[in-house]
């Protein structure tokens, strides 16, 4: 099974579509939907859309916490600027949007995989994943090997042996990995609608599930046409302009 | 999983059987397989780790690394790559078997002959940058680990303290002393330095020092403070054991040997470059040396090297990026002044935005392809002396405005009758990274020979730039 992850997707239309072509030329047969479809960007109906018709397809699909401030507020993690673009994305979703985002799970496995969106070891509090401190506990709350999570925007593999060493990796684009089964990884793709690591290009993952072999991707796309979307829908111009950033 | 030592000729794993044990060694089992189906196109070899009572992280993580890195690898330089078995059932690599025997056996003859010992280097050397290149630091370079084609190729083995700059490193935390083989360690690594593809060179330098003097410079250290002098004390000369070392070799070998990487070969190419034409060594004080330096040197060195922290070091991908080896060939006679002009400039601004690159300046004297060729002029001047000369003298003002040293400039001329054959197989054969070249103008001439510039594009391995007026 070829698994394409995407994370934090931020009703960014542009990168999705650029990154759900490039995974189809991969030959992904699988996604794994990590949250965060709404919030930021200017196209929060359409990536709804989209991630729904990738359910019906048998995808795996969680929810993030961008998409849980829809309903219950922001969390206190989330900064101020947040809730202009929340009041703003709430006006633009129907009832039959949100009813979908709740019915969202925190977590999901699948084979040998784990995946949440913020952590999974307290996958409702949305903890950044920021250090292999953090990254080793949530290795540990599971049996899987493999555990796959968003929420942070840049793309890192953390590894932990079995004699409890770990070891932190900034993946290259494109570079294949084959994941040893004696150790635990955890993987974190990056984010498909607003990268923050200097380079405006999309971030996600395919994962071989047979092979155990993990390429992180980098998509270029129209992130013009993303930034000006947002301009005329009236969101702050700062979302526009870290999309030309990337930061 | 089966214990290794249990296994037997005739046995089944997964898709192979073992037929022969060639090699029982501390950290795993060679064995001869062959696959249940069909012929492999080269006879393959089953490697298994020896783990022992279930917990030996060494072992495993070794292991971990060498599957991982392995299918990555190509090219002639590394045995290649077949399957792998996971650690749930039995884990083990098939890959081609390389054969004959590894360098090892040769350590035991030393003192070799100096043509041996440089022909030795040389392949190690071109093999090394291959990895290189391929991203991959060795760190375990030794004779044990070096086999060679029937072909000539070197090949390298045994990927278990290897480090990709592209892929995690499994190695970097699990240990808390230093990783490699005590004899042949760099500097760095005694410091925990993993990614600097000069390492290599370093342990390169052991060997060759060894097989020149059939002495390790370094002894056999089994501490972490015996691994430490090497920090601070040089390795005796070579022709303080061998007196009749010839001056290049212990240049070479000396400078492979140095401390600092900054002042050793900066790749693999460069030096194979050197071995390749010793006559083209600039020779320094570390030629002349018949004995070490004093102790009070070794003092000074010694409180440097105490609070030395090693620097942040750019990776294997970065670094060959930056060293590269540039050819310019200089057509003696159907070139104009104009041409020679812009070629000069090319070749200047493509020098000054690699600091670390080196040139070599190549110009062809055409031989006939029958009958006697005259190598002397009417005064019986040699004529390759007179190319020499004249490529040295359309180097000067490139050496003086760029203060470009001896080491980063060699001199060539080749006897071929066929001039783009010729460039090409010395392109390949030093590993060069990006030829510049003039083109003859639109002349009667080239439409009557052919161009020699675009057989070159056509047929080099490497970047060329064609340089036109």
């Amino acid at each position: 099974m070829k698994l394409a992850i995407l994370s934090d997707l931020h009703a960014n239309r542009q990168a999705t579509e650029a990154v759900w072509e490039h995974a189809t030329q991969q030959g992904c047969d699988k996604t794994a939907l990590l949250g965060d479809y709404v919030d930021y960007g200017a196209d929060p109906v359409w990536v709804l859309d989209f991630v729904q018709q990738r359910m019906q397809e048998g995808a795996i699909a969680l929810k993030g916490n961008h998409d849980d401030a829809i309903r219950h507020g922001s969390s206190h993690n989330m900064g101020e600027h947040v809730q202009e673009s929340l009041n703003w994305t709430r006006q633009q979703l129907s009832a039959a949007h949100v009813a979908f985002i709740e019915s969202l799970p925190l977590v999901a496995e699948l084979d040998d995989c784990h995946f949440a969106h913020a952590n999974l070891h307290a996958p409702s509090q949305w903890a950044y994943l920021d250090g292999r401190m953090e990254a080793v506990r949530s290795m540990q709350v599971t049996t899987h090997p493999f555990v796959f999570c968003g929420h942070m925007h840049q793309p890192c593999l953390y590894h932990l042996s079995a004699a409890g060493k770990s070891g932190e990796f900034s993946p290259v684009d494109g570079t294949p990995i084959i994941l040893s089964p004696m150790r635990r990884w955890l993987a974190i793709p990056g984010s498909v609608g607003q990268p923050r690591d200097g380079n405006p290009a999309a971030c996600y993952a395919v994962f071989d599930t047979g092979s155990k072999q993990l390429t992180f991707h980098r998509v270029p796309y129209d992130h013009e046409r993303a930034a000006q979307r947002i301009i005329e829908a009236g969101l702050p111009l700062f979302l526009a302009q870290r999309l030309r950033d990337g930061r | 999983m089966t214990p290794p030592g249990k296994l037997q000729a005739g046995d089944v794993i997964d898709q192979f059987r073992l037929k022969n044990k060639l090699h029982q060694g501390g950290m795993a089992t060679l064995w001869d397989v062959e696959p249940l189906q069909g012929e492999p196109d080269v006879p393959l070899i089953m490697k298994i780790p020896r783990i022992k009572g279930g917990e030996d992280p060494a072992t495993i993580v070794g292991f971990e690394v060498e599957q991982m890195v392995m299918p990555m690898l190509s090219g002639p330089h590394v045995p290649r790559f077949v399957t792998k078995g996971d650690f749930i059932q039995q884990p083990y690599i098939v890959m081609e078997q390389i054969q004959g025997e590894s360098l090892r056996p040769r350590l035991d003859k030393a003192p070799l002959p100096f043509e041996e010992v440089a022909d030795i280097g040389q392949r190690v050397a071109f093999a090394l940058h291959e990895l290189h290149k391929q991203h991959l630091v060795h760190l375990d370079v030794k004779p044990s680990n070096i086999m060679f084609r029937t072909s000539g190729e070197a090949v390298l083995v045994d990927f278990g303290l290897s480090r990709h700059a592209q892929l995690p490193d499994l190695l970097e935390e699990e240990f808390s002393l230093p990783m490699g083989t005590g004899p042949y360690m760099s500097p760095e690594q005694v410091q925990f330095i993993r990614n600097d593809p000069r390492s290599d060179l370093f342990a390169l330098g052991v060997m060759l020092y060894h097989l020149t003097t059939g002495e390790r410079p370094f002894g056999n250290p089994t501490s972490v403070s015996g691994l430490r002098k090497r920090l601070y004390t040089d390795a005796m000369p070579p022709r303080a054991h061998r007196p009749n070392t010839p001056p290049w070799l212990q240049e070479v070998i000396m400078r492979c040997l140095e401390v600092d990487p900054a002042k050793r070969y900066q790749t693999g190419a460069q030096l194979a470059l050197d071995l390749q034409h010793p006559d083209q060594i600039p020779l320094t004080k570390r030629a002349e040396h018949m004995a070490p330096r004093g102790s009070l040197s070794n003092i000074k060195r010694w409180f440097k090297a105490m609070g030395a922290e090693p620097e942040a070091q750019a990776n294997a991908t970065q670094h060959v990026e930056h060293s590269p080896i540039i050819m310019v060939a200089i057509a003696t006679k159907a070139s104009t002044p104009e041409l020679d002009k812009k070629l000069l400039a090319t070749v200047r601004r493509i020098m000054q935005i690699e600091p670390g690159a080196r040139l070599a300046c190549v110009s062809i004297m055409k031989m006939n392809r029958v009958g006697m060729d005259k190598l002397m002029d009417e005064e019986g001047n040699s004529l390759h002396v007179q190319q020499l000369v004249a490529i040295k003298h359309w180097a000067r003002p490139l050496q003086q405005q760029l203060q470009l040293d001896e080491h980063r400039l060699t001199f060539h001329v080749l006897e071929a009758t066929d001039t783009a054959h010729a460039l090409v197989e010395f392109a390949n054969k030093n590993q060069v990274d990006h030829i510049v070249m003039g083109a003859r103008g639109n002349s009667a001439l080239r439409r009557y020979l052919g161009s020699v510039s675009a057989q070159v594009v056509a047929e080099a391995e490497c970047s060329v730039t064609v340089v036109r007026v």
